[in-house]
């Protein structure tokens, strides 16, 4: 997870902002590169790390030997359906 | 058909949708009132909170707002995405795994103080109000501008349709009215950007004709980014995709108005409720990651449509005649949005970066609904995207209706006032809280606060000053105490009020020089945050640690999902 939040903080903060005048010296197609990194390529990379995080905690919910319980309609209140 | 025909055509058919869904799911018990009943699948909910969080702002405003920003633009389309990030790894999860109604409910409990709840309650309205009002408006302008009505009777309808769907559904008929309500406004943003897109670089994904060349008119065989900074530097105005020249804001500002948009998106109590609504905290994890895919589809389709419309909206007006401007720049002169100001009387529109001789001066919430128009689409496509417009802003605003509700009807009265109100009783209070919370926001759209823009500030900086730090604490840190977290939101708060109240209403001359390290007050919220860590974690040290058995909750809570023993009681 740590790693998630460090290339969360570093597309964002660092490629998208901070060294964006030296990025947009390089271009993508169109692109000067700086600009697609701060309106284009930092919402895909948001996009993949949540991906990645749901897909790796579901690896770890499967090693303790529990899938969470499958969806179901639960109108009586407090009652938890997950664990 | 004519556009407004078309029109009333696509919104008869939509709002005759939103009220058969809101029937089929009407509810019945507080759980489905407040939370759907828990039922809600990841994918739907995706879709639920994408059209939740996407609201007036993000459908009609966002792309204008980006057009005239160039880089700039940047802080809303990473600052309303990046948020998700925080809420699936940190926040939602969690959260879920907690299970009850309501954040000033876990604030409660977690802080073991009706205190803390109570501060964290008012926030929750207060914010929660101040984003309705603007959605309230986003539906009158929709209404005037295309179905010719007056704006009063716009929100009126609009009001009709959020009262019957929201008080009789609950969270139940707003979430699947979402659905939905995302489907519309999908379908409305894409189809008139994919047709530009087409037609202006012969990409018909957006995504990659915005960084394409463009295929006619003088500029033709040049990339469109480069054809907008050439244009920019001809009229006088700073290079569009150009980040730190001047006219555009600081880089230590971008930086935190980025962080206060980020860290507020995870902390607003709209968004964080939805995920309350599905079964289990890995439910909460994909359905938090549902929701980006489907905002990332608006955002990152805005900034294309935010630069084939400034390329198209200069090169059909300037330097034309205004006797021949196009119908549409009539129909919004008509609005007042567009305002033609001849100032060296030849009859021509000339546009420039120079204030003494620009002679167009355009609002920036009408670009995305001009577009279509600009782009000499067909009229059902014009339809289409008033409709979801109001699709955009109705979803929002009975998202934010039903957190208005739950925090009186469950956090205030039935917490604080009268704690054996009978299930029945409260489900009745949170019916009539949601009718009064939607009258009050019919008011506000019919007499909108003409601070209302100033005030968005607030919300994004007050949920980023209170709610983000106490729930991470409240989450990853046991020794986080009811003191820490009651300083810590009361200084949060306190400190980003003071300031937005000061820069925006009583010094709002003030130039960046004066602004503390040069952010101004829609960024402030992040310095908010950072105190509020601070106070926090440091009078916790210096206060008793909180009861074993809260401690024991937030292990609970941490652990992975199987290890969970027994669930919270309430």
């Amino acid at each position: 997870m740590a790693v998630l939040l460090l290339i969360w903080f570093v597309v964002s903060y660092l490629l998208g902002i901070v060294f964006v005048e030296p990025l947009n010296q390089f271009h993508l197609g169109g692109f000067p590169l700086g600009f697609w990194f701060a309106q284009q390529g930092s919402i895909f990379v948001f996009i993949i790390l949540t991906l990645v995080y749901a897909f790796g905690m579901d690896r770890i919910d499967r090693r303790h030997g529990v899938e969470s319980a499958p969806a179901s309609s639960d109108s009586t209140g407090f009652s938890e359906t997950s664990e | 058909m004519t556009i407004q025909e078309w029109t009333y055509l696509l919104v008869g058919i939509t709002f005759s949708l939103y009220i058969g869904i809101a029937i089929w799911s009407r509810v019945g018990s507080t759980s489905g009132f407040y939370v759907a009943g828990r039922g809600v699948p990841p994918l739907a909910n995706g879709m639920a909170t994408a059209a939740d969080w996407m609201s007036a702002a993000s459908f009609i405003s966002m792309a204008g707002l980006i057009s005239f920003m160039g880089y700039t633009g940047t802080i809303y389309l990473m600052g309303w995405t990046g948020g998700y990030v925080l809420l699936a790894l940190l926040l939602a999860p969690y959260l879920r795994k907690y299970g009850r109604y309501t954040i000033p409910e876990f604030v409660g409990d977690r802080y073991y103080s009706q205190t803390a709840r109570v501060i964290a309650v008012f926030c929750a309205i207060f914010v929660s109000f101040t984003y309705v009002a603007g959605q309230m408006r986003g539906v009158g302008v929709v209404f005037s501008r295309f179905l010719e009505v007056d704006v009063t009777i716009g929100v009126l309808i609009g009001v009709g349709i959020v009262f019957f769907y929201a008080v009789v559904g609950g969270m139940r008929g707003i979430t699947y009215t979402q659905v939905a309500q995302f489907c519309v406004l999908i379908v409305a943003y894409l189809i008139p950007a994919v047709a530009i897109s087409w037609k202006m670089t012969g990409w018909a994904i957006p995504q990659i004709g915005f960084g394409s060349t463009m295929l006619e008119g003088q500029y033709a065989g040049m990339a469109l980014l480069e054809t907008l900074d050439t244009i920019h530097r001809d009229l006088g105005l700073p290079e569009y995709t150009g980040a730190w020249v001047n006219g555009k804001k600081s880089m230590v500002d971008v930086l935190a108005i980025t962080m206060a948009l980020m860290v507020g998106t995870a902390g607003l109590p709209h968004v964080l409720i939805r995920f309350y609504t599905v079964p289990n905290a890995r439910a909460a994890r994909w359905s938090a990651m549902w929701a980006l895919i489907f905002i990332g589809l608006l955002y990152t389709t805005a900034p294309a449509v935010s630069a084939f419309a400034r390329v198209n909206m200069i090169e059909t007006l300037n330097e034309k005649s205004y006797a021949d401007a196009p119908e549409w720049f009539k129909s919004w002169e008509g609005t007042g949005l567009i305002v033609f100001n001849d100032r060296n009387g030849d009859g021509m529109i000339q546009y420039s970066g120079n204030a003494a001789t620009n002679e167009l001066t355009v609002d920036r919430d009408i670009m995305v609904l001009a577009n279509p128009e600009i782009a000499k689409l067909p009229a059902w496509v014009v339809a289409l995207v008033a409709a979801g417009g109001l699709a955009a802003a109705l979803s929002t605003a009975a998202g934010l209706l039903l957190v208005i509700s739950a925090s009186v009807s469950h956090d205030l009265l039935k917490s604080v006032m009268w704690k054996s109100m009978p299930q029945h009783v409260e489900l009745r209070m949170a019916r009539i809280a949601a009718a009064f919370a939607v009258i009050v926001a019919g008011f506000l759209g019919i007499y909108p606060p003409g601070f209302v823009a100033q005030v968005v500030a607030f919300a994004f900086g007050l949920a980023a000053a209170s709610f983000f730090p106490i729930l991470l604490l409240g989450i990853f840190d046991k020794r986080t105490t009811k003191e820490g977290a009651i300083a810590g939101m009361l200084l949060g708060i306190g400190f980003t009020s003071a300031y937005i109240i000061w820069f925006r209403f009583i010094d709002p001359t003030a130039t960046a020089d004066q602004w503390l390290f040069g952010i101004s007050p829609e960024g402030i919220g992040t310095i908010g945050m950072v105190l509020n860590f601070m106070v926090a974690i440091t009078v916790s040290r210096f206060t008793p640690p909180p009861p074993l058995e809260v401690q024991n909750m937030i292990e609970d809570i941490r652990s992975p999902s199987g290890t969970c023993h027994v669930p919270i009681q309430h």
